[in-house]
């Protein structure tokens, strides 16, 4: 779906320009998010969301930042990744504006740019979260909170001990990881997949790079898959 | 009836319970469940936050792999139901991408043709099987049992599905039907802070405390629920709520079809609710009464 016709005052910095063009190209796997044009500044996601007030930007205040070309702010602020995706917002908004999963394609637009608020390593969580995945084909909950510890608190690691240990009592964790049985094929998915996501810039890099020079000899190319 | 089951990751491990419970009620109200072979994790909302067509492509190899059996897909954890039925959705509204995931199952040998409906046992025990049949079914009554319905954000949102968005109300009716009180509980389909219980716990401990002191208040026995990371985070941090906020919370989370199989007559064991991290063994004796 393409967004056409969303301007913004003045003349923008090439920063804001071109993160401007990767969140457009974000939302264009988002049905209907070309509703954000119709936004009335009414403030009924900010009073539906149950976590606006720790928010440094609140979701009213995140579209009216799109719309006056500021996309740089509403990356540093801590906004998109206090988000819980509870979707009241979005079923509340008399426009019809699909909050969050705008706010799900400016998480992505901060990962790929890697623009964070300072000090914040919230993206890590999802980041684990993916390495397990792709690890295993389902997900290991202990595995993934050591995981995320360790690249951001592991002093956390020790409080999560107490109740570790209850959950242990009552048979509820699980040490092993469970496994899906067509790993292969289940990683022939993702790399496939992965094409689709990559910035434009980064696959017409590996195109080059495989097709010029030593590494154009090897045979298992991202570009292979691509055909 | 029969419907393939896709338990998920948490339904594994740390809420086998759910899983337990869930395979119980449905085998006594004459319906099988037969698990979905070689499920892969969902997702959940961390993978489309990351890569979004990756999240969606393997979201959608559980769809291809249920296509085969030409049945609805049965999925009790809420962030599950509400991924398989957003990625379903999302296929659904944009051809183009439809095109492109399947091009990424076709390296699996997979193709999917958007033909599976996503259900929540919720949905399936009161729209198919019907209250009726429940009723007939129940061994005992619930003798009154105050109960807290939470639904949790998740299965009733974005899109409206199988209840009401903002005041849905068929584990209301269910319960009633039961045996059971409902209690006024205006925090149903509020946040429970979800994940944010790791990335921001003071977010996330303000969140469940509102939840539970809305149970309290309102005298409620239990809160009922039907999401595995609302359960989590309601039962396993009343500790640091009370900690936190000076309370002396002790509020019994239970899911909802642990109560119905109390009602259908299958004891604490059977139905985990002894895993339980607060004491809820007590609520058996009740219903028996």
């Amino acid at each position: 779906m393409k967004i056409e016709n969303i301007k913004v005052p003045g003349k923008l910095s090439k920063k804001e320009e071109d993160l401007r063009e990767s969140f457009l190209r974000q939302l264009e796997v988002v049905p209907n998010s070309e509703k954000i044009k119709t936004c009335i500044q009414c403030g009924t996601c900010t009073g539906s969301c149950p976590v606006s007030y720790a928010m440094d930007i609140s979701p009213r205040e995140l579209i009216a930042l799109f719309r006056a070309g500021d996309l740089e702010t509403i990356l540093n602020s801590k906004t998109i990744w206090v988000c819980a995706s509870c979707y009241a917002c979005q079923t509340r908004c008399p426009a019809l504006i699909k909050i969050t999963d705008i706010i799900y394609a400016l998480k992505r637009l901060a990962m790929e740019k890697e623009i964070y608020p300072p000090n914040f390593p919230v993206h890590s969580l999802s980041e684990s979260f993916v390495k397990i995945m792709n690890q295993f084909g389902r997900l290991h909950e202990a595995r993934l909170l050591v995981y995320y510890f360790l690249k951001t608190n592991p002093a956390k690691l020790f409080s999560f001990m107490p109740l570790g240990l209850r959950m242990a009592k009552k048979k509820r964790i699980g040490y092993t990881a469970s496994k899906i049985k067509d790993l292969e094929n289940f990683k022939k998915i993702i790399k496939k997949a992965e094409l689709s996501d990559m910035p434009r810039e980064v696959i017409e890099k590996a195109y080059l790079e495989k097709t010029v020079g030593y590494s154009a000899v090897e045979k298992d190319t991202v570009l292979e898959s691509k055909k | 009836m029969d419907y393939t089951y896709y338990p998920g990751c948490s339904l594994e491990s740390a809420h086998s319970s759910y899983s337990d419970s869930v395979k119980k009620v449905f085998n006594h109200l004459d319906c099988n469940l037969i698990e979905l072979e070689d499920w892969n994790c969902c997702g959940a909302t961390a993978y489309m936050s990351v890569k979004e067509t990756v999240g969606f492509a393997i979201s959608a190899r559980n769809l291809a792999l249920a296509e085969k059996h030409k049945r609805d897909l049965v999925a009790p954890c809420s962030s599950c139901y509400t991924i398989l039925a957003k990625t379903n959705r999302y296929l659904k509204e944009l051809p183009e991408f439809h095109q492109t995931i399947n091009e990424c199952l076709k390296e699996a040998n997979l193709t999917y043709n958007l033909s599976v409906n996503i259900r929540h046992p919720l949905d399936v025990l009161m729209n198919d099987i019907g209250i009726e049949k429940i009723k007939q079914k129940a061994k005992h009554n619930l003798n009154g049992l105050k109960i807290a319905n939470y639904y949790g954000c998740q299965i009733v949102r974005p899109e409206r599905g199988f209840d009401d968005r903002e005041e849905p109300m068929l584990m209301d009716d269910l319960f009633e039907a039961l045996g059971g009180v409902n209690i006024y509980f205006p925090f149903k389909v509020k946040c429970c802070g979800g994940m944010l219980m790791t990335t921001y716990e003071d977010v996330a401990i303000k969140l469940s405390k509102e939840i539970i002191a809305s149970a309290v208040e309102n005298r409620a026995d239990c809160v009922v629920t039907t999401c595995p990371l609302c359960q989590m985070n309601l039962e396993a941090y009343q500790d640091v709520i009370n900690k936190e906020y000076k309370t002396n919370y002790n509020m019994p989370i239970l899911f909802f079809t642990q109560i119905m199989g109390l009602a259908f007559g299958f004891n604490n064991k059977e139905l985990g609710i002894d895993k339980l991290l607060i004491d809820s063994e007590k609520f058996s004796d009740l219903v028996i009464k």
